[in-house]
């Protein structure tokens, strides 16, 4: 599939200079930005930073300070939520405890006057989905957790909603439970081809899951793109920061050459590696993740002394510090090997990395 | 003994305190009213402790001289119109508090603390000095009265006061708090998302209020149902000071009995069928709403 795909694929939100103030208090800067037909877009962030905000914009529960909002072309502000063919999946799902879970699915199809027939069909089909169609004269109390959750997936895709939007929605599972939605949340999006619009703070839900994602810090957007062009190619400290785990070092910037730069940094080697935003005599970093360091150093590439100063141990991996003297090293270790080689605490070491696999990022 | 039992013995011990509270002010005076109702009526008031029926018979039937029974329908018409009067001021209650309540919890946090203590505030002044001032406002130089002579809207209404009207105003009056505050927690208790989530599945305000809200708050409006229900038939107040003592209450029959009539058996008797109806009314509800549990736990 082109996730990155074409300008001019079909738009099923526009969001256009949104903004949204609660009395003084700005939490969400004039954003602009698309979400097209058939995609799972996810907005990503940590708390406060206006995902939530965003997201209850669309669904007509808050309305912008500034900007509109189109959905399909047609500007929805002002539009009560009852009138926007918009559904949502609440994070404490929000299923009606007086109604059967049937009842619950075909709530929306009432209220949109469907036919008898058509109706029940559709509930049908919808627990089908789900996997729920046993439970369907229960009721939502006397539901796992899961169960719940598919039940108010199943309660907002039944009125063929033009986007959907997801509230946080596998914030309340546990673990393992979490790992299994999120395949079950990836299928049900391309079986429907309907537009997901998924908020959450958890980087590693996002990248697994979107086809897009908008990372949205301080109110505003830090950076739109894929999930690798998010991880790989951050755009600011800010996006490198909270996606993923990564050493900042601070970089002198010597020169920059369109999208490189050459920077002198605390390890005592100067190299040269992508940049974003970065400007000779500004403050500068170089960003590398924990598993593009070589433990221990490969030939041909940038190596630097060091010992190790503690390991945690994950099971799959080992996060080993390395003491470089001028900087300290998060370095992450697949335990390949069922008695892989260890490194004891204490121990000198020579560590390597590829300086393509550095960041350059400005302030 | 295991770790158990001898648990179960002191749970027990720890609530015996809580039972003989229960015994002497709950069973005990209860106990005496059932003894006074089967007792025979004493030449002066009081009785005697000579076991006797009538008392329950005579709530239906007038004895003769020649110990004949003749049908009574008074008391009957008195039950009756207590229980009408109960019903309707349950009614208009529950019509009044719903918008009252769900204003109130509309509010921010302070302000919905001061309304609350508001809706209580006639709680600390006399009963009796409350439904007096009704007599103000209804009379014949209420008020009202002489609001709707002075725009000339109406020359002679006749007086409010000392009509089942005005008994049905002061009820309400008097019993409206005891409504007020259940929905009011019932809506309280109201998840927000669950509204939104109804607005949100396309459901207009009318929708969300029929489909969603007022279900949701059935258990406050049903407490409060019960706690003005039950005490409106033993109101003794309204009928005297709104009623003018012209139509009377269970409560009143019950007080006269032990007052004026000097027949204490007989108020016993009719106190006691006044419990029992209330008795096998929560009783019934109890038990139909342990049935929907249990339906609701076998689906």
């Amino acid at each position: 599939m082109d996730n990155n795909g074409s300008s001019e694929q079909a738009k099923a939100v526009e969001i256009r200079g949104v903004s949204k103030s609660f009395g003084s208090y700005q939490a969400l800067k004039p954003v602009t930005f698309d979400i097209r037909e058939n995609e799972f877009f996810t907005l990503l962030g940590p708390s406060g930073c206006g995902k939530t905000t965003l997201l209850r914009m669309i669904a007509g529960f808050e309305q912008p300070s500034g900007g509109e909002i189109l959905l399909r072309g047609a500007d929805i502000r002002g539009l009560p939520p009852h009138k926007r063919r918009v559904n949502t999946v609440f994070q404490s799902y929000a299923l009606f405890p007086h109604m059967t879970l049937s009842q619950n699915v075909a709530f929306g199809l009432e209220n949109l006057g469907w036919a008898k027939e058509r109706r029940e069909a559709r509930v049908a089909d919808m627990l089908r989905l789900v996997h729920m169609e046993q439970f369907a004269a229960r009721r939502p109390q006397q539901l796992s957790g899961g169960q719940r959750q598919r039940i108010a997936l199943a309660r907002a895709l039944a009125p063929e909603p033009e986007v959907l939007l997801l509230d946080e929605p596998l914030s309340a599972l546990d673990l393992k439970l979490r790992q299994a939605m999120r395949d079950e949340l990836r299928t049900l999006q391309r079986q429907t081809g309907i537009t997901f619009v998924f908020v959450t703070h958890d980087q590693e839900e996002a990248l697994d899951m979107s086809d897009r994602i908008c990372v949205l810090g301080d109110g505003e957007i830090q950076q739109i793109g894929t999930p690798a062009a998010i991880y790989e190619e951050p755009s600011n400290r800010f996006v490198a920061d909270f996606i993923g785990e990564t050493n900042f070092l601070e970089a002198g910037v010597l020169s920059v050459d369109g999208d490189n730069a050459t920077v002198s940094t605390p390890l005592g080697v100067t190299l040269s590696a992508p940049q974003k935003r970065a400007a000779v005599g500004g403050q500068a970093w170089m960003s590398i993740r924990p598993e593009k360091i070589s433990l221990p150093a490969r030939p041909g590439q940038i190596a630097v002394d060091g010992t190790i100063e503690g390991a945690n141990y994950l099971g799959g991996y080992t996060y080993y510090v390395v003491d470089t003297g001028a900087a300290k090293l998060r370095v992450s270790k697949r335990n390949a090997a069922s008695r892989g080689r260890m490194f004891e605490v204490g121990q000198p070491i020579k560590v390597s990395f590829a300086a393509e696999s550095v960041r350059i990022l400005g302030a | 003994m295991n770790a158990e039992a001898r648990n179960a013995r002191w749970n027990v011990l720890g609530l015996l305190p809580a039972q003989l509270i229960m015994l002497a002010t709950l069973i005990v005076p209860v106990g005496i009213i059932v003894l006074v109702s089967f007792s025979t009526r004493g030449p002066y008031g009081g009785f005697d402790y000579v076991f006797t029926t009538a008392p329950y018979r005579q709530i239906l039937f007038n004895e003769g001289w020649t110990g004949e029974l003749e049908f009574n329908p008074q008391y009957l018409i008195v039950v009756a119109r207590t229980m009408i009067l109960a019903a309707a001021t349950t009614f208009i209650c529950l019509l009044l508090s719903f918008p009252v309540a769900y204003f109130i919890s509309l509010q921010k946090a302070t302000a919905k603390m001061l309304l609350i203590y508001l809706v209580t505030l006639p709680f600390w002044v006399s009963m009796i000095v409350r439904v007096y001032s009704w007599i103000i406002i209804l009379g014949n130089d209420g008020v009202i009265a002489k609001t709707l002579h002075a725009l000339g809207l109406v020359d002679n209404m006749g007086s409010l006061l000392f009509t089942d009207t005005a008994m049905l105003i002061g009820l309400v009056y008097s019993y409206i708090p005891l409504m007020i505050l259940p929905i009011f927690a019932s809506i309280e208790k109201l998840d927000p998302a669950l509204v939104e989530a109804s607005h949100d599945l396309y459901g207009s305000r009318l929708t969300t209020l029929r489909r969603v809200i007022l279900p949701l708050c059935r258990p406050g409006m049903m407490a409060g149902s019960i706690l003005v229900f039950v005490p409106c038939l033993g109101a003794v107040l309204e009928p005297i000071l709104l009623g003018g003592g012209k139509t009377m209450m269970m409560g009143n029959l019950i007080q006269l009995q032990f007052g004026a009539a000097r027949n204490w058996p007989l108020g016993a008797a009719i106190s006691i069928v006044l419990m029992a109806a209330v008795l096998v009314f929560l009783v019934w509800r109890g038990l139909r709403a342990i049935r929907r549990e249990r339906a609701e736990a076998a689906a």
